[in-house]
């Protein structure tokens, strides 16, 4: 706020003191005088001492207020409370670890509502496994980048429930536009209950059988992990509890049956430029691995 | 003399003198050899033109792809591609080569002259920044097909590591973005080399440093900062060419290399080269609004001081391209610092220019118009830096539409308007012959508006959470109607581009002659004929003052009584 | 306004400016230097951050020899820029040849020490952080030396044949000025690479 005053009223006087003398000083074509040159003014020391001076004042001003804010957010001592994340940004997803709580998702990232007066922040720490991406969720922090080979982090304390959206804010290749975010923040009650359905291994329904079969003698389990299955591969999105997210491609499309088929069968049809590859099904598979995904609950 | 002697010999003998015709092929035989300023000057401001049209075309496309949000209009590879080559081709060979074809064009003339310190190196300088640009459009066609992967580079104008790596962008885009920009580099760097001997070497007698024009004051300090900070970004690029094919390791993670690094080595680079964009904006301005304003400029050793202090202070800064990077709260801090500090010579600079016009007799021409212009719009671009200088704030909005609104406020609405404004005023000198002023009043309004229009505008997005660099956006953030109001400021910039290089050819060869000084300056260029001769003076002259041709109209009141 | 204006021509006082060439030289020396600073921060950077392979300590070793003859070079190269001003061009030839032949024996060095490394050291640009940062800094640094012994090679020509007298020794000190340069960088990359990074 200090900032914008301070910008807000040096554009008005700045301002209106060029606008003025523009209107002021203007040719007139009816001056009697059109020939005669108006005196020359060369400079003035004081007058060009007091905009010298002046302007260092506001400058050290401005500067002592950021330098607070910037030592209070960055040196601030990691909150004992705090919900531990690990980050690490893909082309073109987001994979979230929860290292106590011994929790692997993607995409989209459950955080419990911090009480202002017991608060419990959730501590981001963050890495990339290939180009730089950034993590922004404009409602809840400013934006901090993740970069391969280097561990950042930071905090962020939502005080009221609900959806908080985001997006990857450095360019990282062909679809950095759809690498979305979505953070959940949830009452204490509903997030031990995410926890736990999270913490549990991936559902068996018999009805899903060949589903899971077929996924399991195809390339799918060189990239994603299943957890309690063969599946464990980390290149892609963990698929353990898929069918409980809201989105897929990184929260650019809605979960449905439709979309996951569509995104099986061939991913560019969302998302051109994504890392995974057609998959090369028939119908018949095709929908049984949908079906199959949309189990995992 | 002997050659009269055979003419009239001649004549007597009845033999008739046939004057032989210049063809077409003798006339280019003539530009493509010249080695004399101005004709490289009007070889590099004429290129820049041609690609800011096709700069100008990238970004309309642009703008159309955003206008909605989930829209189709181009592919996702196509849209990274144009928001790469509208980006690089504006900096390096639209704003660098028409800035450097001002300055070569103006210093001779400007200080007593015949041509630059090196004309052999002026005309090499040109080629090769020439070939640059046409290298990076040859990418287009030149780096598919072959080798598989990519075509146009991609990769964003300041190319981040590791995306800029072989196995994220595999196939030769990168490597036309490395090797354009590094010949535009090799090119400028030789233009700085003349303009700095040039005007250390050259000035006619009586000129000494405090009585030199600021125009070529501030072309030799835009100079001095081409040389200390165009080498980083050429070294970075060799570099990078290293690790594409000879397999080093300068950026690469996976050895234990840093993304961060070349982000320092861009930035070293990238800060400056904003301000030695600018620098020359700064320098028309000191030009022009004096003569606008009938007055002296206000403070001239603190213009000079002023952009001297730019000069180096640009250098401590770079990193508030950086904060969100994890450089730690002390760098953080000191990058603030720098950052806020760098606005006290700047404001110097825009109280001087009120002071000049404070007291005068504006005569509002067009070139006065977009220097008016210029003025407010270079003060609400510094002030949306200084936000963004600081730290906290800039956590929020790098990466964001505010920092893309910001920087084209600063390129555009203060930079393309003093061109434009340079334009009104010289084109007289160059050409012979008056711009349009109806013409161009027509320019500057629909420009002005379509200006307002788009980068006003642009602010809002910004501070909702919108990216840079996305090639859609989804419906439910709130972005749209702000995108579209963007997008529909983008087709009057373009009307008005059209306008002005309608003006430019028309007024060629129909507009109103101009004569040696029409605008009743005071500087050494106004005294010779429009266009100069090759040689631009018949007879060196001498200075007593700053202002030569206010001491021959004033004679009773010269300005040498007063310096 | 009347044509051209007639600036009044007084006889002022001598109106001496200094040499393009010299400024030109300087201008891309500084040019040159910053190219220098920036592989030299990267080294710098990457001192001790390479995962594997050879360390500096495990196979430089002080290039003292080659050194004192690059080093030496810069003298001689002044000797022949003093001895073009006093038109004797003999001593120029012997003084330019002189420091062709240091040059030589720096550049022969620099070979021997890199064939060392890459085929019994097992050091290439590609190794790690330290082979990609030693070879680019060193690397270019040769260059820079292969381009100045070609100028003096052409200098020599000049000299030899006859064409160079002591009028052009302003551009034989540009030339001169430019050796100098680098030699200077020499001395850092000496103290940067061998002494403070083993």
């Amino acid at each position: 706020m200090l900032v914008l005053s301070i910008t807000c009223g040096i554009f008005l006087v700045v301002g209106g003191l060029l606008l003025y003398a523009m209107l002021r000083y203007r040719h007139r074509p009816n001056d009697v005088n059109a020939a005669q040159e108006p005196a020359q003014i060369y400079g003035s020391n004081q007058i060009e001492l007091s905009w010298t001076v002046i302007p260092i004042l506001i400058v050290v001003m401005l500067f002592l207020a950021t330098a607070r804010v910037i030592l209070a957010t960055e040196d601030a001592p990691k909150p004992t409370s705090a919900l531990d994340v690990t980050v690490i940004g893909h082309q073109f997803w987001w994979e979230y670890r929860y290292p106590k709580l011994g929790i692997v998702t993607a995409n989209e990232l459950h955080i419990p509502v911090s009480d202002p007066k017991h608060p419990t922040p959730t501590y981001l720490t963050m890495s990339s496994a290939d180009t730089d991406h950034s993590f922004w969720v404009p409602r809840l922090a400013g934006k901090t980048d993740l970069i391969p080979n280097q561990v950042n982090t930071m905090w962020i304390d939502p005080n009221n429930p609900g959806l908080y959206l985001g997006q990857c804010a450095q360019y990282c290749g062909v679809q950095h536009a759809k690498m979305l975010i979505r953070i959940y923040a949830d009452s204490p009650a509903d997030f031990a209950a995410w926890v736990s359905h999270q913490q549990g291994l991936a559902v068996e329904n018999p009805s899903a059988a060949e589903g899971r079969k077929i996924f399991q003698h195809n390339a799918c389990i060189s990239c994603h992990t299943v957890a309690g299955t063969v599946a464990t591969g980390r290149f892609g999105p963990d698929l353990t509890h898929i069918a409980s997210r809201d989105t897929i491609a990184s929260g650019s499309v809605p979960n449905t049956a439709a979309n996951l088929r569509a995104f099986v069968d061939n991913p560019a049809s969302f998302k051109p430029g994504a890392l995974m590859p057609p998959m090369h099904l028939n119908d018949h598979d095709l929908n049984a691995v949908t079906a199959y995904l949309m189990s995992l609950k | 003399m002997a050659t009269q002697a055979t003419a009239d010999l001649d004549q007597n003998a009845g033999i008739k003198q046939t004057v032989p015709r210049r063809l077409w092929l003798g006339v280019l035989h003539d530009w493509v050899t010249t080695v004399d300023h101005k004709k490289i000057g009007l070889l590099y401001i004429g290129y820049a033109v041609f690609f800011m049209v096709i700069a100008g075309s990238e970004a309309l496309l642009i703008r159309i792809q955003l206008a909605v949000p989930n829209n189709h209009f181009v592919s996702p590879q196509v849209f990274n591609q144009l928001f790469t080559m509208h980006g690089t081709t504006m900096v390096f060979f639209v704003g660098m080569p028409i800035l450097f074809g001002f300055g070569n064009y103006l210093v001779p003339l400007m200080i007593g002259a015949r041509d630059m310190a090196f004309p052999r190196l002026n005309a090499f300088s040109f080629w090769i920044s020439a070939f640059g640009g046409l290298l990076l459009y040859f990418s287009y066609f030149g780096a598919s097909g072959l080798y598989g992967a990519g075509s146009a580079p991609d990769v964003g104008w300041f190319a981040y590591a590791p995306l800029t790596a072989q196995i994220f962008s595999p196939g030769h885009s990168t490597d036309y973005w490395t090797l354009a920009v590094l010949l535009s580099g090799i090119g400028s760097v030789g233009t700085a080399i003349n303009i700095v001997a040039t005007t250390i070497c050259m000035r006619c007698p009586g000129m000494k440093l405090s009585r030199m024009p600021l125009l070529p004051w501030l072309y030799l300090v835009t100079s001095c900062m081409a040389f200390v900070a165009i080498s980083p970004l050429t070294a970075a690029q060799i570099m990078l060419m290293l690790d594409r094919y000879v397999g080093s390791h300068f950026f690469d993670t996976q050895a234990g290399g840093s993304a961060v690094l070349w982000m320092h080595f861009f930035w070293i680079f990238g800060h400056p080269e904003v301000y030695i964009l600018v620098m020359p904006a700064f320098a028309f301005a000191n030009e022009i609004i004096p003569v606008f304003s009938r007055k002296a400029i206000f403070g001239y050793p603190a213009m000079v001081a002023a952009s001297v202090g730019i000069g180096f202070i640009s250098f401590s800064v770079w990193a508030h391209h950086m904060f969100s990077v994890g450089m730690g709260s002390g760098p953080n801090t000191f990058f603030v610092l720098a950052s806020m500090v760098i606005a006290v010579p700047t404001g110097i600079k825009i109280f001087n220019w009120l002071a000049t016009m404070w007291g005068g007799k504006i005569h509002f021409t067009v070139s006065m118009m977009f220097a008016a212009g210029f003025l407010f719009q270079f003060l609400i671009a510094g002030l949306t830096g200084i936000m963004l200088a600081a730290a906290p704030f800039d956590w929020q909005l790098t990466g964001s539409y505010f920092v893309v609104a910001h920087f084209h406020y600063v390129l555009v609405g203060a930079i393309l308007f003093m061109i434009f404004s340079a334009f009104y005023y010289w084109f007289p000198k160059m050409s012979g012959h008056m711009l349009s002023e109806r013409l161009g009043k027509w320019h500057f309004w629909i420009f002005f508006i379509g200006f307002h229009l788009t980068f006003d505008f642009m602010h809002i997005p910004g501070l909702l959470g919108m990216p840079r660099r996305i090639y859609t956006y989804e419906a439910d953030r709130g972005w749209q109607i702000w995108n579209m109001i963007v997008s529909s400021g983008a087709i009057f910039q373009a009307i008005g581009i059209l306008l002005f290089v309608y003006n430019m050819i028309w007024s060629y060869f129909k507009g109103p002659i101009a004569g040696p000084d029409p605008w009743d300056a005071w500087t050494l260029e106004w005294s010779t004929t429009s266009p100069p001769p090759d040689y631009n003076f018949a007879v060196i002259p001498t200075v007593k003052s700053r202002r030569p041709l206010w001491d021959l109209k004033h004679p009773d009141d010269p300005d040498s009584h007063y310096e | 306004m009347s044509e051209a204006a007639i600036i009044p021509q007084n006889a002022s006082p001598a109106w001496e400016l200094p040499s393009r060439g010299i400024v030109g030289i300087v201008c891309l020396i500084v040019a040159e230097a910053a190219i220098f600073i920036i592989f030299i921060v990267a080294y710098l950077y990457y001192l001790g951050k390479s995962l594997t392979g050879p360390t500096p300590h495990d196979v430089l070793q002080l290039p003292i020899f080659t050194s004192i003859c690059l080093l030496s070079s810069s003298l001689t190269v002044h000797l022949a820029v003093s001895a073009l001003h006093h038109t004797r061009r003999g001593m120029c030839s012997l003084w330019l040849a002189a420091t062709i032949l240091l040059g030589g024996i720096f550049l022969a060095g620099t070979a021997h020490e890199w064939y060392q490394l890459i085929y019994h050291d097992g050091l290439t640009i590609r190794t790690n952080l330290f082979g990609t940062t030693f070879y680019s800094l060193v690397g270019l640094h040769a260059t820079h030396v292969v381009v100045g012994l070609s100028m003096l090679c052409l200098a020599l020509f000049f000299s030899l044949t006859g064409v160079m007298s002591s009028k052009h020794t302003g551009r034989l000190e540009v030339l001169s000025l430019y050796w100098h340069f680098v030699d200077a960088v020499w001395v850092v990359v000496f103290t940067v690479v061998y002494v403070l990074g083993r």
